[in-house]
């Protein structure tokens, strides 16, 4: 099985996100960047499907510099090596012009599935891994929690997540899976395969070796654009219910909603 | 040119998903200002009776596009229907609701078309030269960006549900009903969809439902979480949970809210035992009305909730289920 993983770098979950002045970005000094969570699930079921079928685990990353860390997480985590995608001309893009670099990058290279995580949690557009799929020709399963092979390894049979359940999907490989929480349990990179990561092969390529064309990538070659950033009013702190016991409090409240919000 | 604001509207049971109704209403107020047709295009077999209240919530065409081969939703088969209806209509906006199928098809309907697609809106409206923008939450709604579109058409746009306010349908309007036949072949569709797999019985979901109670760390259990079932049965409700709650295997993690779970956007969002960190607050801080109940006076939560109470919630809520369930007998 050649399994290729994309994925990204992202600001922690537990960031504070400042708007930069211009309106357009983020401040991004004082803020630490890790791997996209869902793209660590995606990372582990390439590396559990490796394990059980033998072939080799490659990392895509579209990002700048900073990203290199998030790729040698990867690479400790096991995975064997990984194209970064850095060059100026890809920043500033939407979906389909970071799919259309990822596919770039991807074609020629020998592939039986391409996990995606299911979003990346900055710009939550939960679109690459479908845009990709599209682009490469190839069939989608997105938002997935569970996948088996079928014996001749020439479709998988997937559970992905939809209102009130599950669906189990079979698919003909190659194809893109996006990964959900729920789909595995990240491993955690060893002290060795920390060692091990060093040493890996990280191919940098700019937008020239792809053979894209100025106008298809960043920027440039994206369907939509940031007009502006901004920071949601912040909530403001309501009325906490006085009282000595439970029993005074909860029938104040009951009845707030009721007379004050109208809401139940 | 292309020309015309198109829904696309999913089936729910006998009509259509709420959030159609809430693009309609907001789209209709756009159609009026640039002069466009509003039309509803929906996919499936069997469909004529579910349609009735497009014309009421201000469609003007509804595009039927029926086949046995539509009945199930698939990724190939929906986007191949949808995609050739848009190259032979040309309208200029597309919308959706941005729903498990949403999700699914509009990236790979945008991508077919190589045009413009912003996902999860809170809010359309028209900028300069009636220009259309949409207004997203990024980084899990810390920020919010207004996006515009290149010339690509359609612009495509998936709206977040229950964000919207429907207007009052008006019964004594009509949508003009256009059947279409789809040139879709069973050698189309190479995903097959072996079963569906339900757990939740009857079960609002949670990104549709009005009002959710979750729990988080302070339940202390998976069986205190019949607590808030009781009090969702009272209140037509869903329950949610924290992070910290489905890490801890109480939940399953299809229930949590969050940067890493679902983002909701209900009428009423109580948390119990929850402290209200950043990642759960991404998930549900644009609820309308936000209760908290936790013992901790320093809890993040109280100080961007609507209405707390701090106290022991294994007191409160048993108590509060009974004032509920009073208030609802009235």
């Amino acid at each position: 099985m050649d399994i290729i993983v994309c994925m990204k770098q992202v600001p922690d979950t537990e960031a504070q996100i400042r708007v930069s002045p211009d309106g357009r970005g983020i401040v991004e000094s004082d803020i630490k960047f890790v791997m996209n969570p869902y793209d660590e699930y995606a990372v582990e079921e390439a590396l559990k499907l490796k394990e059980k079928y033998g072939g080799s685990v490659t990392l895509i990353c579209l990002g700048p510099q900073r990203a290199v860390e998030a790729i040698r997480t990867g690479l400790a985590m096991g995975a064997d090596k990984a194209i970064h995608l850095d060059d100026p001309a890809f920043e500033g893009g939407d979906a389909i012009s970071t799919a259309k670099a990822l596919a770039a990058a991807i074609k020629g290279l020998p592939c039986d599935i391409i996990f995606c995580g299911k979003q990346a949690i900055d710009d939550d557009l939960s679109m690459v891994g479908s845009t990709l799929a599209e682009i490469l020709g190839l069939p989608q399963v997105v938002v997935v929690v569970k996948v088996e092979l079928s014996d001749d390894k020439k479709h998988a049979k997937v559970n992905r997540q939809i209102i009130g359940g599950e669906e189990v999907i079979q698919v003909p490989l190659p194809a893109v899976l996006t990964a959900q929480k729920g789909l595995n349990e990240p491993r955690y990179a060893s002290l060795p395969g920390i060692m091990k990561a060093k040493k890996k092969e990280i191919k940098v390529m700019k937008a020239a070796d792809l053979g894209l064309g100025a106008e298809i990538t960043g920027a440039a070659g994206a369907r939509t654009r940031i007009v502006k950033l901004f920071s949601p009013p912040q909530r403001q702190s309501g009325k906490i219910i006085a009282g000595e016991t439970p029993e005074e409090k909860a029938p104040q409240l009951a009845k707030l909603l009721r007379e004050e919000a109208k809401i139940i | 040119m292309a020309k015309g604001m198109w829904v696309f509207a999913e089936r729910s049971d006998g009509t259509l998903r709420k959030v159609t109704f809430e693009m309609l209403s907001e789209a209709r107020k756009i159609a009026d200002k640039t002069g466009e047709e509003l039309c509803v295009v929906v996919l499936g077999d069997g469909l004529e009776a579910v349609v009735k209240d497009c014309g009421p919530y201000g469609a003007n065409k509804v595009y039927l596009v029926e086949s046995p081969l539509l009945k199930d939703y698939t990724t190939e088969g929906y986007t191949k229907t949808l995609v050739d209806l848009v190259r032979e209509q040309q309208p200029s906006i597309l919308l959706g609701g941005a729903t498990v199928t949403g999700r699914d098809l509009f990236p790979r309907v945008a991508a077919r078309l190589d045009t413009g697609l912003a996902v999860d809106c809170t809010e359309m409206k028209l900028g300069e030269n009636n220009q259309f923008l949409v207004r997203r939450p990024m980084y899990a709604g810390k920020v919010y960006a207004d996006v515009g579109f290149s010339d690509a058409t359609p612009r495509m746009a998936t709206v977040r549900p229950n964000v919207l306010i429907p207007v009052q349908p008006d019964a004594s309007r009509r949508a003009e009903i256009i059947k279409v036949s789809p040139s879709l072949t069973p050698a189309d569709i190479k995903s097959r969809v072996l079963e569906q797999i339900t757990v939740a019985g009857e079960k609002v979901d949670l990104t549709e439902a009005e009002v959710i109670i979750s729990g988080g760390r302070g339940m202390k259990g998976p069986e205190n979480f019949t607590l808030l079932e009781q009090m969702a049965d009272v209140l037509k409700a869903t329950v949610g949970a924290s992070r910290a709650a489905v890490d801890a295997g109480w939940r399953p993690q299809s229930d949590q809210v969050g940067q890493t779970g679902k983002v909701v956007s209900p009428n009423l969002y109580i948390a119990c035992g929850i402290s209200g960190a950043i990642q759960h607050f991404a998930g549900m801080g644009t609820s309308k009305y936000i209760v908290a109940i936790n013992k901790d006076p320093e809890a993040v939560i109280f100080s961007k909730c609507d209405y707390g109470i701090c106290d022991d919630l294994f007191k409160v809520l048993p108590k509060l289920t009974e004032e509920l369930k009073k208030i609802r007998q009235e």
